[in-house]
């Protein structure tokens, strides 16, 4: 069942269009990983769907629902965290999860928030205005898995976090995937997407430029081969061989997939000794696609 | 329909309600504790008609007008009367800094700070917000209506009956609300708080200005100021409620069109424009005193522009008031004046004093800004560079120092320009820029009070109270009858009232070497305090 839908979302600040065409689409019990450079338009695209602001044109649904006009109707079944948490400097940690609870419309279920409560570590007693970025961040975790939703929008929920609370952030999403429900995180942690993501839509300007499961986006995309070999290795005649590191014999490098047979076929000629091959990670695809660009992107 | 705008707003007003538990009942107590006293003060002070009368006919000049308001019932100046023109204007300019300062801590400074974003991303509707704010807005000042209303009544006063009483409550009532509709209308014009704030404030400013002039001029012009509405409700002697409920249907209008515009915009912009900023540091801002400059540099000018009209705007006044005194020759016999010296100065010196106040405040905001970018985590980030505390703080200080001269320079130029040219006799330019100018070793001890404060780091708000005090002593003094002891609590009465007296050299030296022993202190504490951000 398709939770979340859009199509050619485009959105204009003035002459800037920070949105080209955006489409995207989750189903039930998947991990939608949405990565891209800061100022790609991640959160623009966020807020369409949120409903907070409005697309210039596209069509954006979330539970069959037009984000912009139920919006009301989609939050209550919706938990939301943005990278940068501001709360409200007199009310505790705790006063907070229990007023996002109410706002849903839905019963306080504390034995659910102190289990969170004790699985982030977090003080509730304490004022907002004394939590340090982390523990804001934690706050908003509390409140997001402590609703029942049926669909999590994370903004760069992790930053800030630790290493240990972003173990706990992990389960937390894998525990609610379990649970059938659907999930769009966007990230610049990549090993975290990599982890936790079915899918996985690479946004550029405007722009997705890539998008599916994980094994698709990879068999797109090269290999990396470590290799060692008796006979020395000359890679001339070869097409598809990429950022070739030596080192007396042994070589590292990327090959090609549509490539890797013609180049392994060259390269058993020469005695193979030793040879592993890994998977692209998330960051060698993403690194690909902004290869000779500059760094950023526009606004 | 109405699901996808107001959803919630009820628990969102809750919400607000619960932040700012302490906040508004504050300001509600500080109002009825200043307006029952003062009631209470004008009964004691004042017990016959031949003494109101007294005051009342010293009261009746262009440049008190000006200042306080126009005076209704003055041939028959009973308490009421009497509480309606020395209180109510005053007190409805501090009602409107109340409602400014509420409004924009919901709207729109929420909204930069990304809790309005994390609040729609709820089931909430996508007006809820500004509508729970103008619901406790307007819940707020119904509840200070009713209860000065009530309390004023209470009193017993024989003038002060139950209607005017009412009246009175919801004066001060309807211009609380209408400032909170307008501020809610700038809070979508502009892009950032700060911009939202400064807006609403030259409304302000602006509103009491027209009504100034309206009042000493031609009483029309008073019409295109809210105050000047309201004051024409003429509480406690006619007693007059259409103003009030013109100003509540204007102040609903208002908020329509700020909800309308809240509507149609996109949560985080403003349909004033922004542009970018320069790519490059200027050689100004790469210094570390030369960035403390940059970032005031807006506020320190807008503030000085204020204050040359605000002085300004008197000066002109000083015109009328002189062709009225020579009109009434008598006023004389009632003010004990020094030979040769034109009656006229004799308001300069009460308007100098005011004037002064009123440029303090851009001169402790220029010092407590330091506080501001420590809580926003920002010192500590200036204070791991190369620079010491002591340079630190010290930079601080110079830019406050500096703020000190233009602010008073400015009022005095904006007062002794139009004052000499509205003048015709008696009364230079230097005479009147020097009438201001004398009372900058009062403001520097001001400042020296802030720095205290901000080598304690905490209790800012005291330094504040001060200065409201010392304004309270110049403002009120004369009519309240304060003990001595107790007005020369303020450094403000330490200043002798040139042209009126002679300068006060040994004084001067005093208030400056007191300034100066404060700030050191403020800087010795500060060098051994915690930083906390």
């Amino acid at each position: 069942m398709v939770m979340l839908e859009a199509k050619g979302l485009t959105k204009k600040f003035g002459k800037v269009k920070a949105l080209n065409g955006v489409d995207m689409q989750v189903n039930e019990g998947e991990v939608y990983g949405f990565i891209g450079p800061n100022g790609a338009g991640k959160s623009t695209t966020i807020r369409i769907l949120l409903g907070i602001i409005k697309a210039s044109s596209g069509e954006a649904k979330i539970f069959g629902k037009d984000v912009w006009k139920d919006a009301v109707d989609i939050h209550k079944r919706i938990a939301y965290v943005p990278g940068d948490v501001n709360l409200w400097s007199n009310l505790t940690g705790g006063e907070v999860i229990d007023f996002f609870t109410k706002m849903r419309g839905a019963k306080i279920d504390r034995s659910r928030n102190e289990e969170l409560i004790e699985r982030f570590q977090l003080d509730p007693t304490k004022k907002c205005g004394a939590y340090s970025k982390g523990n804001r961040q934690k706050v908003a975790l509390v409140t997001a898995f402590a609703a029942d939703a049926d669909l999590y929008i994370l903004d760069e929920p992790t930053s800030g976090l630790d290493p240990l609370m972003e173990r706990v952030f992990q389960e937390c999403v894998l525990e609610a995937k379990d649970q059938g429900k659907s999930v769009l995180l966007s990230s610049h942690i990549l090993s975290e997407v990599e982890k936790l993501c079915d899918k996985v839509g690479i946004i550029r300007q405007g722009e997705i430029i890539e998008s599916g499961s994980l094994r698709e986006l990879r068999h797109l995309t090269r290999t990396n081969l470590y290799v060692e070999t008796r006979e020395p290795l000359s890679f001339e005649g070869l097409s598809g061989i990429h950022d070739v590191q030596e080192e007396g014999r042994s070589y590292k490098f990327q090959v090609d997939t549509e490539q890797l047979d013609q180049v392994m076929t060259h390269v058993s000629q020469q005695g193979i000794v030793k040879i592993e091959s890994a998977p692209p990670t998330l960051e060698d695809l993403f690194m690909r696609h902004y290869e000779g660009e500059t760094v950023g992107g526009e606004k | 329909m109405g699901k996808e705008y107001f959803s919630q707003s009820g628990r969102l007003a809750r919400l607000i309600l619960r932040r700012d538990r302490l906040r508004i009942p504050i300001w509600i107590l500080g109002f009825l504790v200043m307006s029952l006293l003062t009631a209470v003060a004008f009964d004691d002070l004042y017990p016959s008609q031949t003494e109101r009368q007294q005051i009342a006919s010293t009261m009746e000049n262009p440049a008190i007008t000006a200042l306080i308001g126009p005076g209704y019932g003055l041939d028959n100046y009973t308490e009421g009367a009497m509480m309606a023109h020395q209180m109510l204007a005053m007190t409805l300019l501090v009602i409107g800094i109340m409602s400014i300062l509420l409004v924009v801590r919901h709207t729109r400074a929420d909204e930069e700070d990304g809790r309005i974003e994390m609040i729609r991303a709820l089931p909430s509707g996508r007006l809820s917000n500004m509508s729970a704010t103008l619901i406790v807005m307007t819940g707020t000042f119904i509840v200070l209506a009713l209860a000065m209303g009530y309390g004023l009544y209470a009193l017993g006063i024989e003038s002060m009956g139950l209607n005017g009483s009412m009246l009175y409550g919801a004066a001060l009532g309807v211009t609380g609300i209408f400032f909170a509709a307008t501020t809610a209308l700038f809070a979508q014009l502009s892009q950032s708080s700060k911009g939202a704030t400064g807006l609403s404030f030259l409304l302000l400013g602006v509103a009491y200005l027209v009504r100034a002039v309206g009042d000493v001029v031609n009483s029309t012009i008073s019409w295109f100021s809210p105050f000047g509405w309201v004051l024409e409700s003429q509480v406690f002697v006619n007693n007059y409620w259409w103003p009030v409920i013109m100003t509540l249907v204007l102040s609903i209008l208002i908020a329509v069109v700020a909800l309308y515009l809240n509507a149609i915009r996109d949560l985080g912009a403003g349909f004033l424009p922004t542009r970018n900023g320069r790519r490059h540091a200027t050689p100004l801002s790469q210094s570390h005193i030369g960035l403390t400059l940059r970032l005031q540099k807006t506020s320190l000018i807008s503030w000085a522009a204020v204050l040359f009209i605000f002085g300004a705007t008197y000066g002109s006044v000083l015109g009328d008031t002189e062709t009225y005194f020579a009109e009434i020759e008598m006023m004389k016999e009632f003010m004990a004046t020094k030979e040769g010296v034109p009656m006229t100065l004799q308001f300069v010196t009460m308007i100098a004093s005011i004037m002064a106040i009123l440029s303090t405040i851009p001169i402790v905001m220029a010092a407590f800004k330091l506080k501001k970018e420590e809580k926003k985590n920002r010192t500590e980030q200036i204070l791991s560079t190369a620079i010491s505390r002591k340079r630190f703080l010290g930079n601080y200080m110079i830019v406050a120092l500096i703020a000190s001269m233009i602010m008073v320079g400015s009022s005095a130029i904006g007062l002794s320009v139009a004052g000499a040219s509205a003048i015709k006799e008696g009364v230079t330019f230097t005479e009147l820029f020097q009438a201001i100018m004398v009372y900058l070793p009062a403001a520097w001890v001001m400042l020296g009070v802030a720095t205290l404060f901000l080598g304690l780091g905490r209790l800012n708000g005291l330094a504040w109270l001060y200065l409201g005090f010392a304004f309270v002593i110049i403002y009120f003094g004369g009519i309240l009858k304060f003990p001595d002891w107790v007005k020369k609590l303020s450094p403000y009465e330490h200043i002798a009232s040139v042209p009126l007296e002679d300068f006060d050299w040994l004084g001067t030296m005093v208030l400056t070497m007191i300034a100066l022993g404060l700030m050191f202190i403020g800087l010795t504490l500060y060098r051994r305090r915690d930083i906390k951000g």
